[in-house]
């Protein structure tokens, strides 16, 4: 393993003139914020990192089970399937199939981060610097976050939706709750803008451009022009096609944010279900960035703990026992298993995040000809403190794979490419760890990370406005890859009820568009079972 | 800015919430399970919760996922041994592969099984639900729930009429002494100066000035003397009363059982369980039930719950000698004035030569009237059954029959088998048939 190997390789300083922060197992508020004091003054002097005000809290076992099963917030709204979750969770904590995280820590400001009270006090310097620190930077500073997601009013407005679905539940019925909250769940995904929008025109301001556009015209009339022929595409457009283009741009359509179309437009949904549309809509927009960083926020952390530690070691703040138990339990997180090892289930975003962090400051410092070939805009330029502040501030998972994956690296966790067509009875190894291979296992690893190649691609492309009012999603299959049987009519048929009229899903093939399958949500398929419904009250 | 928070001491079970939700959506499965566990199980064991598994397809939460096969893809793995490019591996099959496994959980019970522990409260509600005692019909049996003020000590808030003076003047004395012990003091010693001064013939101008302060002094004292009260509101005492549930309408349940030796360890272990469940829906869903035993063989005697189950004995059959004790217990400790009186009987249906006359004779004239319900199963064995389908039953079923069709509280049931148990229980109980 890349980490363990690297142990504190940097030559132990003599002098030990510092008392260790604690030297026992067990921890106290007192001995927290010495450890803390002593943290901060790394990060922030040494590593320069930049965080927002923190608020630690500490937790019992019980207490962190609930958080996790609620999506990590403390805030957030009921509903029966954290109930599952937490059954599950439960469960297998409870058997011993699982441990429970060491820490949760959340995106806002001040930066709430959860720790558990079992962990050590070794433990709990380790977490300290991970979240409070390394975590907490990272969601200061990269523009993902600064981007999508509102720090300062995270908690507010989550205290805000949890309240109002109590509410609704209070007035409306927790059922009637539940079927719109299970609706919106189901298609959570599928709603987030993955592009900022331009800000939506004020009420005047139509009519004002309008206005504007009808002097330009009168200002340049010339009779001159009517003698041009008209474009042929306006003469050849039908009534059918003129209307369609009118209503798709009247409703904004193709609409990618399946949620926000049916916020906005649905003809049958209440106010207050609107409403809970809203919120499931902006817990999933709040989310998405850490979907597309996870590699980076868990390297970024990472690799900040393991500094800090090391260096507070160095400074004799820590004793040599308490390392190795900060490293053990270092080393268990970066473990990568083999493709072929029972364990494996992916890649471990802290192993390949930590790893390539490292790899940075190794390139930084101390780079070979291949670094320089590869990544000549750092290597060598000394300054990997500024050099991994900006990368964290400016990339995420996807373009950081590609571009800072260094052959050195590609080598060490022995990467390789295989290639699965459907068409072939056989899978091929298209590249593996090789001068050759390099190129397409970087680029084939970053697209992994691309969120578009994660969740299919699926859009509202139209709506009979007319006739029957059904809705029309677009499913984008690219490389023959198409939904799961399962599931896809259950949330079609969610969509139905969201709705109100009946919903059609075509598969539309990535080139040529050429129409791979249809599935519809009637009022058949719901009396099939197809939305599974559980029995009333 | 740092800022630590201890949590640890927050209220517990935030996730209730979230775990009533998920029970209730996935209720029919749940209870469906419930059902199934309750009719496998030993019964002494069913009361105590504890693992269900429920099909996980109809608690799935459906999002729009990509197919884990087929199509054309590219992936990137580690930790690469022999491969070199070229090289032809052979698809896992269908199935087997990496990211599936979540599909084919269609066929009844797979890995995919939702498996998890219920509370014993939560098992006996679901085992329970839509299931209840004949109401109790007394008048004010609705609000079983009466409370009466009992004294509980003292308190230092309440209303006048509760205001305890021993107490209260107990703390004014005390409170007055502790507070005018040094002013009487110097009250006392101006005093006896002044005295000292006045009883003097030759007073000079210092003196007199003297005696005019003391004078001062000692009425400024007996103001502050006057200052202390004499009841404060610090000193007041209320008798504290707590509300203390009194039941005001009392059920009683008479188990009685046949454990003679006509009855073999298949009829005895069903009759048990029939009474075990019974018994665990007592004690649930009442909060003040006694429960009687009586057992019979020619003999009847009212035994303890222990006894009762598990105690050893042997002899001949007369049934009326258990519904004689009844009414003697009746008649002894539970007055029906102030008590419901619910029976069941459990029997296998013999019993000597006339009796069964006599039985229903007494069941019908002195023991139905005192009751509100009375139910009574038969258990047989399996050939049993089939034989008596036609024939109606044995015995005590033939006697009990004329009641059955007389008494709507009286009804009666055959029992074969552990399964059967339940079911019968439950319709014995339901709110429908009683409602007829």
């Amino acid at each position: 393993m890349t980490a363990a190997a690297k142990t504190n390789s940097r030559s132990r300083r003599k002098s030990r003139a510092a008392e260790p922060l604690f030297d026992g197992p067990e921890w106290d508020f007192e001995t927290m914020k010495r450890a803390y004091d002593a943290i901060e003054k790394i990060a922030l002097g040494d590593l320069g990192l930049d965080v927002y005000p923190n608020q630690i809290e500490i937790i019992s076992a019980e207490q962190m089970l609930d958080a996790y099963c609620s999506v990590g917030m403390p805030l957030m709204y009921e509903h029966w399937s954290y109930g599952k979750r937490f059954i599950q969770e439960e469960t297998a904590y409870r058997k011993g199939y699982q441990g429970l995280a060491y820490e949760i820590v959340i995106n806002s400001s001040p930066c709430i981060s959860y720790y558990m009270e079992e962990n050590k006090m070794a433990m709990q310097t380790l977490v300290l610097a991970h979240a409070a620190f390394g975590h907490n930077h990272f969601f200061k500073n990269n523009y993902l976050f600064q981007q999508w997601t509102d720090a300062e009013g995270i908690l507010d407005y989550f205290e805000f939706a949890k309240r109002y679905v109590t509410e609704c539940e209070e007035r409306y019925g927790v059922v009637e709750v539940e079927q719109v909250l299970d609706a919106a769940h189901a298609i959570m995904d599928q709603s987030v803008f993955r592009y900022r929008r331009p800000s939506r025109p004020r009420m005047g301001a139509a009519e004002e451009r309008r206005q504007e556009r009808l002097a330009y015209e009168e200002r340049n009339y010339s009779e001159l022009w009517k003698t041009l022929p008209r474009s042929s595409t306006a003469e050849e457009m039908d009534d059918a096609e003129r209307e369609l283009a009118k209503r798709k741009s009247s409703l904004n359509l193709p609409e990618e944010n399946l949620l926000y179309f049916l916020e906005k437009n649905s003809p049958v949904l209440e106010n207050w279900q609107r409403e809970l549309l809203r919120i499931v809509r902006n817990t999933a927009q709040y989310f998405y960035p850490q979907k597309q960083t996870k590699l980076m926020n868990e390297g970024c952390a990472t690799f900040v703990h393991y500094y800090i530690c090391n260096k507070l070691h160095d400074d004799g703040l820590i004793t040599e026992g308490a390392l190795l138990e900060i490293l053990h339990s270092h080393s268990n997180v970066v473990f990568q298993p083999g493709f072929d090892d029972r364990r494996f289930s992916g890649f471990n975003p802290y192993a390949l995040g930590f790893a390539m962090m490292q790899d940075i400051r190794r390139m930084c410092t101390d780079p070979t000809d291949e670094d320089r070939a590869w990544c000549p805009d750092i290597a060598g330029n000394g300054d990997w403190r500024g050099t991994l502040r900006d990368i964290w501030a400016n990339y995420r998972d996807e373009s950081f794979i590609q571009q800072f994956l260094s052959p050195h690296l590609i080598r060490e966790f022995k990467l390789f490419q295989l290639g699965d067509k459907s068409a072939d009875p056989h899978m091929t190894v298209d590249a593996i760890h090789d001068e050759h291979g390099y190129q397409a296992v970087r680029k084939k690893l970053a697209s992994a990370y691309d969120i578009a190649n994660m969740h299919p691609d699926i859009q509202i492309a139209d709506v009979e406005l007319r006739g029957d009012r059904e809705l029309i999603l677009t499913h984008t299959v690219r490389n023959g890859i198409q939904l799961a049987e399962s599931g896809r009519n259950e949330v079609l048929a969610y969509i139905r009820r969201l709705w109100g009229y009946d919903v059609r899903l075509e598969g539309v093939d990535e080139t040529g568009g050429k129409p791979v399958y249809t599935a519809r949500a009637t009022a058949e398929t719901e009396n099939d079972g197809a939305g599974q419904q559980p029995a009333s009250p | 800015m740092l800022n630590f928070i201890d949590r640890r001491l927050n209220p517990r079970d935030k996730s209730i919430g979230n775990r009533q939700r998920f029970l209730r959506r996935a209720r029919r499965q749940i209870k469906e399970a419930v059902d199934k566990a309750a009719n496998e199980r030993d019964i002494t064991d069913v009361a105590k919760g504890g693992k269900i598994s429920i099909p996980s397809n109809g608690i799935a939460e459906p999002t729009f996922r990509q197919d884990p096969t087929g199509g054309d893809r590219e992936q990137v793995f580690p930790g690469n041994r022999e491969f070199v490019p070229g090289d032809q591996i052979k698809k896992p099959p269908k199935g087997g592969g990496e990211g599936g496994g979540k599909e084919g959980s269609d066929d009844g019970e797979g890995a995919d099984d939702f498996v998890f522990s219920l509370s014993r409260s939560e098992f006996l509600d679901l085992l329970f639900e839509d299931l209840e005692l004949p109401d109790l019909v007394k008048s004010s049996l609705k609000d079983t729930q009466a409370t009466k003020p009992r004294r509980a000590g003292y308190s230092n808030a309440g209303t006048t009429p509760n205001v305890n003076m021993m107490r209260t003047m107990r703390n004014s004395i005390g409170r007055r002494l502790v507070l005018r012990g040094p002013v009487e003091q110097r009250i006392r010693e101006t005093e006896s100066e002044i005295s000292d001064l006045k009883s003097r013939e030759d007073t000079d101008v210092v003196q007199r000035q003297r005696l005019a302060e003391l004078a001062a002094e000692l009425d400024s004292l007996k103001r502050r003397r006057r200052a202390v009260p004499y009841i404060d509101p610090v000193d007041i005492r209320y008798n504290r009363f707590e509300a203390q549930p009194q039941p005001r309408t009392k059920a009683v349940m008479f188990c009685l059982m046949d454990v003679s030796g006509s009855m073999g360890e298949h009829e005895k272990d069903l009759a048990k369980r029939f009474f075990v469940l019974l018994y665990l829906f007592l004690q649930r869903k009442y909060d003040r039930v006694e429960i009687v035993f009586i057992r019979h063989t020619h003999l009847a005697q009212e035994v303890d719950e222990e006894t009762f189950f598990y105690g050893q004995e042997s002899g001949g059959t007369v049934v009326s000698t258990a519904l004689i004790e009844m009414r003697r217990i009746i008649e002894d400790r539970f007055p029906t004035n102030d008590w419901n009186i619910y029976a069941a009987q459990a029997s296998d249906g013999d019993n000597f030569g006339s009796d069964t006359e006599k039985c229903v004779d007494f069941l019908a004239n002195e023991v139905l009237p005192l009751c509100q319900y009375y139910a009574y199963v038969e258990i047989l064995s399996d050939q049993e059954m089939e034989r008596l389908r036609e024939s109606g039953g044995k015995e005590l079923w033939r006697g009990y029959t004329a009641i059955d069709n007389n008494w709507p509280k009286f009804s009666m049931k055959h029992v074969a088998r552990r399964s059967d148990i339940y079911p019968v229980f439950r319709e014995l109980f339901s709110r429908q048939e009683h409602s007829t």
